[in-house]
């Protein structure tokens, strides 16, 4: 008896895997949708449109969700009001994710936290000034993660370690549209000399790629293939090449975010060469001439030397990042090779693109391929150096 | 006769201010790069119909014979000199078919700018100066909305006025704590009023030509000076 209950048992056990058709897809949709408002955001700051709408998080003195359709399809405004609605989607569906992926444990925890953000919210309207717009960003999302707190499926909490990533996406998403409104909110004050629209502009582009690779993780940790292959495979090992590769790859991504959010257009109008030289003249006077030799489309920023040493850095990481997956892809055996194959593809396009930005004077939409293409390199980098432990050179 | 005497003195202090004109013409030296005509406004769906042909940058405005336009000619060190922009007229910025007009434009500090939005489309003043006392303000204006009136306190060269709307738009304010300076025309011709006699540093300055300074001796009569810079 106590072994047919216990095979009875072992098969309950198989029949309910952890596995979640739903949650895997609903992750995959967030991840899908993180990676479309990287492009959105990417619209915004390729076409300099970041002030475009000068308040927030009212537009115009609106109501974000009630601004007049006719502004909302005005030249600049198009893109940073799309940008925002967007954004606040993937908040909403993030804090469903964290509620599904947290389990009936969550409620209180996000009862908590929804209430706490609602008072302080309403505190820092009290408070005025440049606060009130933080308050209601406060509050409103308090107001969201309170709902998510009422609903009352009995699910039971997804296994280690995704309820600790969905509340990393929680809180993340939740500090990106913070940054994001700061960056409005903030523009004009100085930090270090520099506008503080630039510092935000540049964290809050980088977060959003970091983020883009929690929910990826989230995407795969939730998977079939992932819930059920528990255990690495033998004799398989995280290669450091490759977690080094996607490190240089998200710095990269730094330097990159960083060129962009200046605001001062191509620092280096010319490839391959720069000036008309493997190395540019860095010298005051050379930037000088370099300045009144532009011919700008745009309201942009005199660029500085320091500029254009940094695109070459640019060009440098991206020559070492070229030559490393080329490595990867040169080591890797069996499945490892096709995911690293498809990366090295990734970087080729990627390459491309870099180039067709230079060539095409910064398009705005060549450039913004650019950023989506990158991103996806860190993805697929993140997401390969995940599941290589997992991957049977010979087996898969 | 005491009343007489006082106005003949008053007449008589007043004499530098009504010394003669301080004229001249600034050019260009060298080709400037080519202009590029603005595509983003011509393909947006609102200010692309305010156009007919595709229109261009307007860095350098150079005439047959290099004639400079938009360079600010600025007289240095003159006695006593300080700004009546307060009780000056205000200098009219216009947004029309998605461009500022002018491009380029100079007032003294605490003078009044109107800008005004001819356009039916919404704009955004976006000021973004550089120098410390200069407030930064960032304002909507809807199609045919109101005039916005905004004044600079500091002198400040090309203070940027942009448009995040429409990103194309951007003009530069020259900000002079003085009535002592001119803008150029078309011509490349300046004129300058009011001057005491007396030796001066008159520099001349444009957005992407760089800066030239020159010795000046405007006498009773007036004065006249050229200057030239150089398309890098």
């Amino acid at each position: 008896m106590h072994h047919r209950s216990g095979f009875f048992f072992t098969r309950f056990q198989m029949l309910k895997s952890p596995y979640s058709h739903g949650l895997h897809w609903f992750a995959i949709l967030v991840a899908l949708c993180a990676l479309g408002l990287i492009g959105m955001g990417g619209l915004v700051t390729s076409h300099g449109v970041g002030m475009a709408v000068p308040d927030w998080p009212t537009s115009y003195g609106y109501n974000m969700f009630a601004l007049p359709i006719s502004m909302w399809l005005t030249g600049g405004v198009f893109h940073e009001h799309t940008h925002r609605l967007w954004a606040s989607a993937l908040g909403v569906l993030v804090i469903a994710l964290t509620r599904w992926i947290g389990g009936r444990q969550s409620r209180l925890p996000l009862a908590i936290i929804g209430g706490v953000e609602v008072v302080a919210g309403q505190a820092l309207i009290l408070l005025g000034g440049e606060w009130k717009g933080a308050g209601h960003f406060l509050s409103g999302i308090g107001g969201v993660v309170l709902l998510a707190a009422l609903v009352w499926a009995p699910n039971e909490r997804s296994s280690r370690p995704l309820p600790t990533l969905a509340w990393l996406a929680f809180w993340g998403v939740q500090l990106q549209g913070l940054l994001g409104g700061l960056r409005v909110v903030l523009d004009a004050h100085l930090f270090a000399g520099t506008r503080l629209g630039v510092w935000f502009g540049v964290f809050h582009g980088c977060l959003a790629q970091a983020f883009l690779v929690l929910v990826v993780v989230i995407a795969v940790m939730s998977s079939r293939w992932w819930v059920e292959r528990a255990t690495a495979a033998p004799g398989t090992a995280r290669s450091k090449v490759l977690l080094f590769t996607t490190g240089l790859i998200f710095l990269q991504l730094i330097i990159g975010a960083t060129m962009r959010h200046q605001h001062a257009g191509l620092a280096i109008p010319d490839f391959p060469k720069a000036y008309g030289a493997w190395w540019p003249d860095l010298s005051e006077s050379a930037v000088t001439q370099y300045n009144a030799n532009r011919v700008e489309l745009s309201a942009h920023n005199p660029i500085t030397a320091f500029q254009i040493g940094l695109q070459m850095v640019h060009r440098l990481v991206a020559l070492t990042i070229a030559m490393l997956v080329g490595a990867c892809l040169w080591r890797a055996k069996g499945a490892l090779r096709r995911l690293c194959s498809a990366w090295f593809i990734l970087i080729i396009i990627q390459a491309g693109l870099g180039m067709w930005t230079i060539w095409s004077n910064k398009a705005a939409d060549v450039a913004t391929l650019h950023v989506i293409t990158g991103a996806l390199s860190l993805v697929t980098g993140a997401v390969i150096c995940l599941i290589s432990g997992k991957l049977s050179p010979t087996r898969d | 006769m005491k009343r007489i005497i006082a106005l003949i003195a008053m007449i008589g202090s007043a004499a530098p201010l009504l010394a003669g004109d301080f004229t001249g013409t600034v050019t260009l030296k060298g080709s400037p790069p080519p202009e590029k005509p603005i595509d983003p406004l011509k393909s947006d769906p609102s200010c692309g119909k305010l156009v007919t042909g595709t229109p261009t940058t307007t860095h350098y405005v150079v005439g047959p014979k290099g004639e400079l336009a938009n360079a600010i000619v600025i007289v240095k060190g003159v006695p006593g000199a300080k700004s009546t922009g307060a009780s000056a007229a205000p200098v009219i910025v216009d947004q029309k078919a998605c461009i500022y007009h002018p491009h380029v434009f100079a007032v003294q500090t605490g003078q009044k700018i109107t800008v005004k939005n001819s356009d039916p489309v919404l704009h955004n003043v976006h000021t973004t100066p550089t120098v410390a006392g200069n407030k930064e303000s960032n304002n909507a204006q809807l199609a045919n909305g109101a005039d916005i009136h905004l004044s600079f306190d500091k002198a400040e060269q090309f203070l940027r006025f942009k448009c995040d709307v429409h990103p194309w738009m951007f003009a530069y304010a020259c900000v002079v704590d003085h009535p002592y300076f001119a803008l150029t025309g078309a011509d490349g011709s300046f004129k300058i009023s009011g001057l005491p006699a007396g030796k001066y540093t008159v520099e001349v300055s444009h957005r992407k030509a760089g800066t030239v300074s020159q010795e000046v001796e405007i006498t009773d009569a007036g004065g006249k000076a050229d200057f030239s810079l150089e398309a890098k």
